[in-house]
């Protein structure tokens, strides 16, 4: 607006400006939606799709066009997966083994975390030391050598379920994630009780413990999830289909039989596997990403 | 020992932030417990972590398949994985799944996360849901997924795009289309994780900062970059480095959707480890290409704790 213009013409403008600011406003209103209604679609889609198919008939998933709904809805894939693979027993090791490996390194973690940020003892900071240079090794570059230790004690074949959670049952990750959380606490909590005559053990489990709860649920969700998805650990620590969890065992229906995929009794195991996991996260989910927003943040 | 710990200026945050104060009695209890506490964790990462990467060191200089009594061979396996024209067509595919992975996956969580970033938008929990999704199921059940999907036989996607005139074809028996699919999926499988972490980053740009380039009249993209790109500077370091750790570790989409194919076009370094010390019982040779693993994932684990420091000192 110049300074020539009249009172009129410069509220006219402002109208105007107002107008088209709204306008702006509600198109990129429009694109904000519209942008995350494409992300969402693409990341459900595949679940969708697996939901569907594991519904559908057989001879409707080999064929072309392919649909999206169920002509007729049948529970055949789900019997032929039972029929094909030992999907109870299977289901109960993925249960063993990430619980397994949540409980134990809950325990490690913690108690390790708890020495590391409250405790003042000979060596401390050469053991986080070394304990960061442990973090940066990938389990991926391990798996040769810690399979050969496995073996040769005996575990792998007679005690898989053993062999699969005892490397897993303290993770330096696990322990810098807890410290975070236990660093964060005010010091005379603890002091004030120390004072009391309550032991470093009381200390931890009654006052330390309690307040990072955040921390402890955020851990134990991390180790169950990643536990219970992975694929690679248990392929290599189990050979026979009664020893594999879910997820490893469902890899053997792909392409096991040389001819065709049978996506549909495929699906029922993805359905099947998935279960769990979405009913801890319709429950949890908020404070899942509450926890994980918290130890980003820090880095 | 008369070194006042609480004034001691903490040079690497995560080894000294928070050394407590010694007061006598509580000191010794505390030397007791310190040890003790730790004990189990130290055992079981000393079994499981250290002493195996000593080992895999060793086994690397040998000729070992988990048969035999293993021949001291020196460099061989290391000189073999620059000659090998498979060994060098999967790093060469770690290398390229980590350029195309890395600068999408912190694209579009970024983008993601500052379309979310509103308190009032309405559907926020609904859309976060669903766009985390992928993260909270496994990798190897969303492969299937994929592999019905891209099915040039069967699949949705081949489907819809022939009904616009595209003809899409096997795009995972592709040598050109393989590699960049499988990495695709890995970027649709961890964006949410990320994008989580930068709505973290997001709420801590100061409001104040937006107002203030608001009065310079700034716009939206001046905005996004002089304030918002900067405020996330810490959040990003951190972003990159884990991605491109998750990128060297790429397998579990590889196996379950192209199984290494076609002709090792998507053979990574850990699908390679994986045929080579556990199908092929190429032991020797597999931990030798364990070791570039662990290597290129401690360089970059150690220029994110530089980085941190770096930006930490700036920040004081």
């Amino acid at each position: 607006m110049s300074s020539a213009s009249t009172s009129t013409s410069t509220s006219v403008g402002r109208v105007r400006r107002r107008t088209s600011r709204t306008v702006s406003t509600i198109l990129s209103k429009v694109g904000v939606y519209a942008a995350l209604i494409v992300t969402s679609l693409i990341t459900v889609f595949p679940f969708f799709v697996c939901l569907m198919t594991s519904f559908a008939p057989q001879a409707q998933v080999n064929a072309w066009p392919p649909k999206l709904i169920p002509t007729s809805w049948t529970l055949d894939n789900y019997f032929q997966l039972f029929h094909r693979l030992p999907i109870g027993r299977q289901f109960l090791n993925s249960v063993i083994f990430a619980t397994g490996v949540m409980v134990f390194s809950l325990i490690f973690d913690s108690l390790a975390a708890y020495a590391l940020s409250r405790l003042d003892f000979k060596g401390r900071n050469v053991l986080l030391v070394v304990l960061i240079t442990g973090m940066m090794v990938p389990y991926q570059a391990l798996l040769i050598p810690v399979y050969k230790m496995l073996a040769s004690a005996g575990l792998i074949g007679n005690m898989n379920m053993l062999a699969m959670i005892l490397p897993r049952m303290a993770d330096v990750a696990g322990i810098f994630l807890l410290r975070q959380f236990f660093v964060s606490l005010p010091r005379d909590l603890d002091n004030a009780a120390r004072l009391d005559g309550a032991g470093e053990f009381r200390v931890f489990w009654s006052i330390v413990l309690p307040n990072a709860k955040q921390g402890i649920f955020t851990l134990a969700l991390f180790n169950f999830m990643n536990n219970w998805n992975d694929l690679l650990w248990p392929l290599i620590m189990t050979s026979k289909s009664n020893d594999r969890t879910l997820i490893a065992g469902l890899s053997l229906l792909n392409g096991s039989q040389g001819g065709a995929i049978p996506y549909g009794i495929m699906m029922a195991g993805a359905v099947i596997s998935a279960i769990p996991l979405v009913i801890i996260f319709a429950f949890v989910q908020r404070q899942f990403v509450e926890g994980i927003a918290m130890t980003g943040m820090k880095g | 020992m008369v070194r006042d710990r609480s004034v001691y200026k903490p040079r690497r945050s995560l080894v000294t932030s928070d050394t407590p104060r010694k007061s006598g009695a509580l000191t010794r209890s505390q030397r007791r417990y310190g040890w003790l506490f730790c004990a189990g964790a130290v055992i079981i990462i000393g079994a499981f972590v250290f002493y195996p990467a000593l080992s895999a060191l060793y086994t690397s200089f040998t000729d070992a398949t988990g048969f035999n009594i293993p021949q001291w061979v020196g460099l061989k396996n290391y000189q073999d994985l620059f000659t090998n024209p498979d060994v060098l067509r999967a790093l060469l595919n770690t290398a390229i799944y980590t350029v195309i992975y890395v600068p999408i996956l912190i694209a579009v969580s970024l983008g993601v996360a500052v379309l979310l970033n509103r308190e009032d938008l309405p559907l926020r929990g609904f859309f976060r849901s669903a766009i985390f999704l992928p993260f909270v199921l496994s990798m190897a059940v969303a492969s299937m997924a994929w592999k019905f999907i891209l099915d040039p036989n069967l699949g949705f996607l081949p489907f819809w795009l022939s009904k616009i005139g595209i003809h899409m074809g096997d795009v995972l028996g592709s040598s050109i289309w393989a590699l960049p699919t499988v990495t695709l999926v890995g970027v649709w499988k961890n964006f949410g994780y990320f994008m989580v972490i930068f709505l973290a980053g997001l709420q801590g740009v100061s409001h104040e900062l937006y107002e203030a380039a608001e009065l310079d009249g700034a716009g939206p993209w001046r905005k996004f970059t002089s304030v918002t790109l900067p405020g996330l500077r810490s959040t990003t370091t951190y972003i990159v480095i884990m991605s491109l750790i998750q990128a060297f570790q790429a397998f579990d989409q590889i196996y379950v959707m192209t199984s290494g194919g076609p002709d090792h076009m998507t053979e990574t370094m850990v699908y390679r480890i994986y045929t080579e010390g556990f199908r092929n019982f190429h032991v020797g040779a597999a931990s030798a290409l364990s070791y570039v693993l662990l290597l290129i994932t401690f360089a970059a684990g150690l220029i994110q704790l530089w980085l941190n420091n770096k930006h930490e000192k700036e920040d004081m």
